[in-house]
C-alpha cells in the first residue's frame, strides 16, 4: 500500500504477504520506515484518508479489505485487537477505567450494565488493578499500568488475534518483562495469535515463534526465530542481527548507510546500497522471495550461498 | 557523605558529586496549595554522590523516573539542585550564579536523548554547530568559525561537509541529526560531556556507529563521560564504571566488569536479569520484582526497593503503608476477600508511618492470628517485621519494627547500599 | 530531498537564503505553491491577489489623477459633460451612474468612483500603522515575557487581557476621542486595541517553544538569555504571525471603517470608506449607488484579508489528518 502525498506516492508497503495461524506469534522485525506499523494499522483498516491499500487480508475466510466500514468495525476489538505503543492515544482522558470497559464490552454485545462491569473487575484484576481504582482515569496511572490497562481492554472480548504495535518501546526493561510475560500466558490461556510488531530483537527472540523482518516496505526475510537467529539468509538480518547490542557483545557492528526515501527507493533490491554483498543484479532487478530452507524464505539473489 | 573515597594521591578528579539532592515542588491548583501545608516535592534525586575521574566512562543506569537525566542536568546547572554538593575541577559550582557558570560551559556539554528535537529547526547545520563559538566571542571571523565547524563536521563524520553545512535539520537522518548534536558538542572542546541515553532513539543499525564516534572522540580528546542510559548492554560495552540508581538513590556503584559478573544488589540482579537477550536458544522464566517502580513523592521507608525486593529482609524498611497495600493486593482475588472479610474492607484502612490501623470490629478475637498467618504465606520477612499487633483506643494497631540504618557499604570492590551485607 | 551544492560565505544574500525553503518567507511560500489546487491554497492566492491590486489601487490612484485619468474626489462636478464646478454653477448631487460617472455622484456632487479608489489609501493607511506598531509592540513584548515568565509576565498579561476584554470598537472610539481626527490617530486605536492580540499568540507559541529540547540546547552552550530568545524562539515563533497580520488586519479594516462609520477619526472630505457610507445615508437618502460601492469596497478588502489569513493558517499550521476508523 502506499501513501499519498504531496511529494509523490510513499511506497510504505510493497507486496508484502504473511500468514498467521492459531495461538502462534510472529513478529514483524524492522527499523524506521520499513512499514511495520502502516502493516498493523492496514490490517484493521485504521489508516489515514490519504492511504491507498491493494491486496488482502483474509480472516476467517473473509476478505476485510472489501467489508464495509460497519462489519468492519463489528470486527475490530472483537475478532481482531489492537494496542499500540502509547497507550494514551487509545484510552480516553475524559474516561474512567470502568467506563472503558463497560463502552468496549457493550459495544459488541448486548450485556446489561452490570454485567459489563462484573467482566471488567476480572479483567482488571488478572492485571493487578484493584477495584478501588476502576474509577480513576488514564492519566492517573502510570505508563505500566496503563499498558496493561489497553492490553486488557484489547482482551477482553477474547479476540483471536491480538496485533501489538510496538508495546513495550516505551517502557523500561523490567516493566517490559512484564508486560511479556503477561501476554505470554494470555496467549497460551486464549489460545490467541499474536502478531507483534517491534524493533527490539531482543523481544523477538524471547517471544515470537516466527519473524518476518522488512525492510524498506518488503519482507527481506521470514521463517521461524531459531533459524533466522542462528543462520540468518538475507544480509540485511546479518548485519541487523550482528549489530544488536547485549550482554555478550564484544564488538560493535553496524551498516552502513541510512535507510530509503520511500518515494523514491533504490532500483533492484532496496537494500542494494548498503548490503556488502551488493553485485551488478542486485541494482537491476528486485529479489523474489524464496524459500532456501525449510520453512525460511529470504528476498535476495544470492541466498543459497549464504544457507 | 561521599560514597567513594578517592585515593589520597590520584589524580584531581574532574567532578565530585557529594549528596546531591534534587526535589521538585508537585504542581497542584492554588486552592489546594493553600490546604497542604507540608508542600508534597517529588524526590527526583536523594542524597547521590560519586566521583568522576578524568578519562573515565561513569555509566548512570536505571529506569525511567530513578532520576539520572536529573543528575545529568544538575551537573550541569541546567536545574537547580536542592542541597548538596557539586564540584568541577575542584571549584564548588552548586550555587554559582548563571553568569559564572557561562564560562564553564565550554568544558562542560551535553548531548540530549532525542536528536530530533535537540537542532533548531530555524538554524542550518553550519550555523548550529558554529553558533558555541559565537556565543562564547573565541572567534569573530566568520570565515575561521565556518573552517572550525568543517573541521568539527568532518571528524564527526558528517561528509560531505561543504553540503550538509547548508541543510537543515529537518533533511538529516536521526545518526545524522545526533552526530550534528556531538559535533555542535564538542566544537568547544569540553572535558566533560553528560550524554543523556545518546543512542536510545536511534536504530540498532546505527547506534554502533554513533557509539564507536564518541569512543573514537573520547581517545582522542581526552574526553570524560557521564553515560546516562536505561539499556543496561550499552552501558556494558562503553563504561568502565557504573552506577545503578533507583528512585533518586545510587544502589550500587563500582567497576563495570565486576559488577555485570556479580551483582550485588537485588536490584541490579532484577535488571540483568530482565533484560530480553536476543537468542531465542536462551528463553526461561524469570524472576522479576514484584509490583512496579513506587511514585517518586512518597518514595518507600528504609531501602526504596524493599517492597519489590525478592531477597528482603525484616529490617528493610516496612512500613504501615506496605501492609495496606499488601491487603489491597491480596484481596483483588474475590474468594481470599470473602475468606478474610472479617478484617474488614480495604477503605477502613489507614496508615501512619510505621503502623496501620483500622477501627476494631466486633469480632476482635483472632484477628491478630489472622494477620500473622497471612502475613507468614505470604512474606516471612514481612512477617518478622511485625513488632506488635494489639487493640489500642478501640483500633486494630499493626506495628512495625524500625528498619535498620541504610548505609552504603564497599562489597568486593563495589559500594552496595543493602542490608544483604 | 534536493540538495544542491553551493560553496559560498554564509553572509551572500541570495534568493536562497531569503526565499528558500527554511527562511521565512520560503516557509510560506512553499506550502503557498505547491498546495495550489486545494481550498486553502486557492484561497490564499486569491487574497493575496486582493491585496495586491488594493495596494496598486492605493498607490496608482494618485497618479492616475495627475495624468487626468482619474477624478480628484474632493471636486465636485457640475454639467452635463461631467466637470468641475465653477462658481455659481449648480452641483450635480446624487446623480445615478451613468454615462461619464461610472458609479454615479454623492450628495456632494464628487465623482463616487474616484471616492471609492482613494478610500483604498485611507484605510490601507490606517490598517498599515494600526497593525505594523501593534506587531512591532506585542511581539517582543509577547517574546520577552512568555520567555521571562514571573511577575512581569503577570503584569503584562493582566495588562493585556484587559484591554482585550474591552469591546475594540468602542475602546478605539475613546481612544479617538481623546487623541482627535486624523488618519495617524486612528491608527494609533488600531494598534492599541490589536496589541493583545499579537502579544498573546506570541506568548503562547513562546511559552511552548520554550520547552523544546533545542531552548534547553541552546542554554545548555552557554548562549545569554537574549540569544535564546531571538535566535532560537524568535525564529520558530515568527512563522505563526502572518497568518495574525492577516486575519487582524481584516478586522482593522473593519473597525476603522466602523470607526469613521460612527463619525469618529476621519475629517472630511478625506475619502473614507466609512465616512462615506454615514454621509450617504444621512445626506442621500442612501441611493443605491452612493452605499453600495464604498460598502462593496470594505467587504471586498475584508474578505480578501480574510482569505489570506485563513489560507495561510490552513498551509503553515496543518492540522493532522484524521484517522478513517
Amino acid at each position: 500500500m502506499h501513501y499519498a502525498t504531496d511529494r509523490g506516492a510513499v511506497n510504505a508497503l510493497d507486496d508484502v504477504s504473511l500468514s498467521l495461524s492459531a495461538g502462534e506469534t510472529l513478529g514483524i522485525v524492522g527499523e524506521t520506515g520499513c512499514g511495520k506499523s502502516t502493516l498493523g494499522k492496514a490490517i484493521l483498516g485504521v489508516m489515514p484518508g490519504n492511504a491507498r491499500v491493494r491486496g488482502q487480508v483474509v480472516f476467517g475466510g473473509k476478505d476485510l479489505l472489501t467489508l464495509d466500514d460497519e462489519s468492519f468495525r463489528r470486527l475490530r476489538g472483537k475478532d481482531i485487537a489492537l494496542i499500540f505503543q502509547d497507550p494514551m492515544t487509545r484510552l480516553n482522558p475524559l474516561l474512567t477505567i470502568e467506563d472503558h470497559f463497560t463502552e468496549e464490552i457493550r459495544a459488541h454485545e448486548a450485556v446489561s450494565r452490570d454485567a459489563a462491569r462484573t467482566r471488567a473487575r476480572t479483567a482488571l484484576e488478572s492485571m493487578g488493578i484493584p477495584e478501588s481504582r476502576m474509577r480513576n482515569f488514564p492519566h492517573e496511572f502510570s505508563g505500566g499500568m496503563r499498558q496493561r490497562i489497553m492490553i486488557a481492554l484489547a482482551l477482553v472480548m477474547r479476540p483471536s488475534v491480538l496485533i501489538a504495535d510496538e508495546p513495550t518501546t516505551s517502557l523500561d526493561v523490567i516493566v517490559e518483562a512484564q508486560i511479556l510475560e503477561i501476554l505470554e500466558d494470555l496467549r497460551k490461556a486464549y489460545q490467541m495469535a499474536l502478531l507483534l510488531i517491534t524493533h527490539n530483537l531482543g523481544i523477538v527472540a524471547e517471544a515470537c515463534d516466527r519473524v518476518a523482518v522488512l525492510y524498506a516496505g518488503k519482507i527481506a526475510e521470514i521463517g521461524p526465530v531459531r533459524e533466522i537467529f542462528a543462520k540468518p539468509i538475507h544480509p540485511y538480518t546479518q548485519g541487523l542481527l550482528k549489530s544488536v547490542i547485549h550482554l555478550e557483545t564484544k564488538e560493535l557492528s553496524s551498516i552502513d548507510g541510512s535507510p530509503p526515501d520511500l518515494v523514491d527507493p533504490p532500483t533492484g533490491c532496496r537494500f542494494h546500497p548498503r548490503c556488502p554483498y551488493a553485485q551488478d543484479i542486485c541494482t537491476r532487478e528486485v529479489p523474489a522471495l524464496l524459500e532456501y530452507r525449510e520453512h525460511q524464505a529470504a528476498a535476495c539473489h544470492f541466498g543459497k550461498d549464504f544457507v | 557523605m561521599i560514597a567513594e573515597s578517592a585515593p589520597s594521591d590520584a589524580p584531581a578528579s574532574l567532578l565530585e558529586v557529594e549528596d546531591l539532592v534534587v526535589h521538585y515542588p508537585v504542581k497542584m491548583p492554588f486552592l489546594q496549595s493553600l490546604v497542604f501545608r507540608d508542600k508534597p516535592v517529588v524526590h527526583a534525586v536523594d542524597g547521590v554522590s560519586f566521583v568522576l575521574q578524568p578519562g573515565e566512562i561513569l555509566g548512570l543506569v536505571g529506569e525511567s523516573g530513578c532520576g539520572k537525566t536529573t543528575v545529568g542536568r544538575t551537573v550541569l546547572r541546567l536545574t537547580e539542585p536542592t542541597s548538596g554538593h557539586i564540584r568541577f575541577e575542584g571549584v564548588d559550582i552548586t550555587t554559582l550564579k548563571e553568569k559564572q557558570i557561562r564560562p564553564l560551559r565550554t568544558k562542560i556539554q551535553i548531548i540530549f536523548q532525542d536528536p530530533h528535537a535537540s537542532l533548531n529547526p530555524a538554524m542550518s547545520i553550519g550555523r548550529a554547530i558554529g553558533h558555541p563559538l559565537e556565543v562564547h566571542g573565541i572567534s569573530d571571523d566568520p570565515q575561521e568559525i565556518r573552517e572550525a565547524v568543517l573541521a568539527i563536521m568532518r571528524e564527526v563524520g558528517l561528509t560531505p561537509a561543504e553540503l550538509l553545512y547548508h541543510q537543515y535539520p529537518g533533511d538529516l537522518s536521526g545518526g545524522q541529526k545526533q552526530r550534528a548534536v556531538i559535533a555542535r558538542a564538542m566544537i568547544l572542546r569540553p572535558r566533560l560531556l553528560v550524554a543523556d541515553e545518546p543512542v536510545a532513539m536511534l536504530d540498532m543499525s546505527i547506534r554502533a556507529k554513533v557509539l564507536e564516534l564518541m569512543l573514537d572522540l573520547k581517545a582522542r580528546h581526552n574526553l570524560t563521560y557521564l553515560f546516562i542510559t536505561h539499556d543496561l548492554a550499552t552501558a556494558k560495552f562503553v563504561c568502565d564504571r557504573i552506577a545503578i540508581m533507583y528512585l533518586g538513590r545510587i544502589v550500587e556503584i563500582g567497576s563495570a566488569k565486576e559488577i555485570y559478573a556479580d551483582p550485588k544488589h537485588p536490584y541490579t540482579r532484577a535488571l540483568l536479569a530482565a533484560i530480553p537477550v536476543p537468542d531465542p536458544t536462551k528463553r526461561g522464566p524469570k524472576v522479576l520484582p514484584r509490583g512496579e517502580v513506587p511514585d517518586a513523592i512518597r518514595p518507600p521507608a528504609g531501602c526504596r526497593f524493599h517492597p519489590r525486593c525478592r531477597s528482603v529482609l525484616a529490617t528493610c524498611g516496612w512500613e504501615g503503608r506496605d501492609f495496606v497495600e499488601f491487603l489491597e493486593e491480596r484481596w483483588l482475588d474475590e474468594k481470599i476477600a470473602q475468606a478474610e472479610a472479617n478484617l474488614g474492607p480495604i477503605d477502613e484502612w489507614a496508615y501512619q508511618g510505621l503502623e496501620a490501623r483500622r477501627a476494631a470490629p466486633q469480632n476482635v478475637a483472632g484477628i491478630a492470628e489472622t494477620i500473622r498467618r497471612i502475613l507468614e504465606n505470604g512474606l516471612p520477612a514481612f512477617a518478622a517485621a511485625v513488632s506488635s499487633i494489639g487493640v489500642e483506643e478501640g483500633e486494630i494497631v499493626v506495628r512495625f519494627r524500625t528498619a535498620d540504618d541504610l548505609r552504603p557499604k564497599l562489597v568486593e570492590g563495589r559500594t552496595v547500599e543493602c542490608l544483604l551485607y | 530531498m534536493a540538495t544542491e551544492t553551493k560553496s559560498r560565505s554564509s553572509s551572500e544574500i541570495t534568493w536562497e537564503s531569503l526565499l528558500g525553503p527554511h527562511t521565512f518567507f520560503g516557509r510560506i511560500l512553499n506550502p503557498m505553491i505547491r498546495k495550489r489546487r486545494t481550498l486553502a491554497g486557492a484561497m490564499t492566492w486569491i487574497g493575496l491577489f486582493l491585496l495586491i491590486a488594493f495596494v496598486l489601487i492605493a498607490f496608482l490612484a494618485p497618479l492616475f489623477t495627475l495624468a487626468g485619468l482619474l477624478r480628484d474626489p474632493e471636486q465636485a462636478l457640475c454639467g452635463s459633460d461631467y466637470h468641475y464646478c465653477f462658481v455659481g454653477e449648480t452641483r450635480l448631487v446624487n446623480q445615478a451612474p451613468g454615462g461619464l460617472a461610472l458609479m454615479g455622484t454623492d450628495y456632494l456632487g464628487r465623482d463616487i468612483f474616484s471616492r471609492v479608489l482613494f478610500g483604498t489609501r485611507t484605510s490601507l493607511e490606517i490598517m498599515s500603522i494600526g497593525v505594523f506598531l501593534a506587531l512591532l509592540i506585542g511581539f517582543p513584548v509577547g517574546l520577552y515575557s512568555g520567555y521571562t515568565g514571573g511577575r512581569l509576565d503577570r503584569v503584562f498579561v493582566l495588562v493585556m487581557d484587559s484591554i482585550y476584554a474591552f469591546p475594540s470598537l468602542l475602546l478605539a472610539a475613546i481612544i479617538a476621542v481623546i487623541l482627535g481626527k486624523g488618519v495617524f490617530n486612528i491608527g494609533i486605536a488600531i494598534t492599541v486595541i490589536y496589541v493583545p492580540l499579537y502579544f498573546r499568540v506570541t506568548r503562547n507559541h513562546t511559552l511552548s517553544i520554550k520547552q523544546e529540547t533545542y531552548v534547553e540546547a541552546a542554554r545548555a552552550l552557554g548562549a545569554k538569555p537574549w540569544t535564546v530568545m531571538w535566535s532560537y524562539i524568535a525564529y520558530n515563533v515568527i512563522v505563526a504571525i502572518p497568518v495574525i497580520f492577516a486575519l487582524s488586519a481584516a478586522d482593522a479594516i473593519l473597525t476603522a471603517a466602523g470607526l469613521s462609520y460612527l463619525g469618529y477619526g476621519i475629517e472630511r472630505p478625506t475619502p473614507d470608506w466609512g465616512l462615506d457610507l454615514s454621509d450617504a445615508q444621512t445626506f442621500s437618502n442612501a441611493m443605491w449607488w452612493t452605499t453600495l460601492f464604498p460598502g462593496v469596497m470594505i467587504v471586498l478588502l475584508t474578505v480578501g484579508l480574510s482569505f489570506l489569513g485563513e489560507g495561510l493558517n490552513d498551509l503553515v499550521n496543518p492540522l493532522l489528518k484524521k484517522e478513517r476508523m
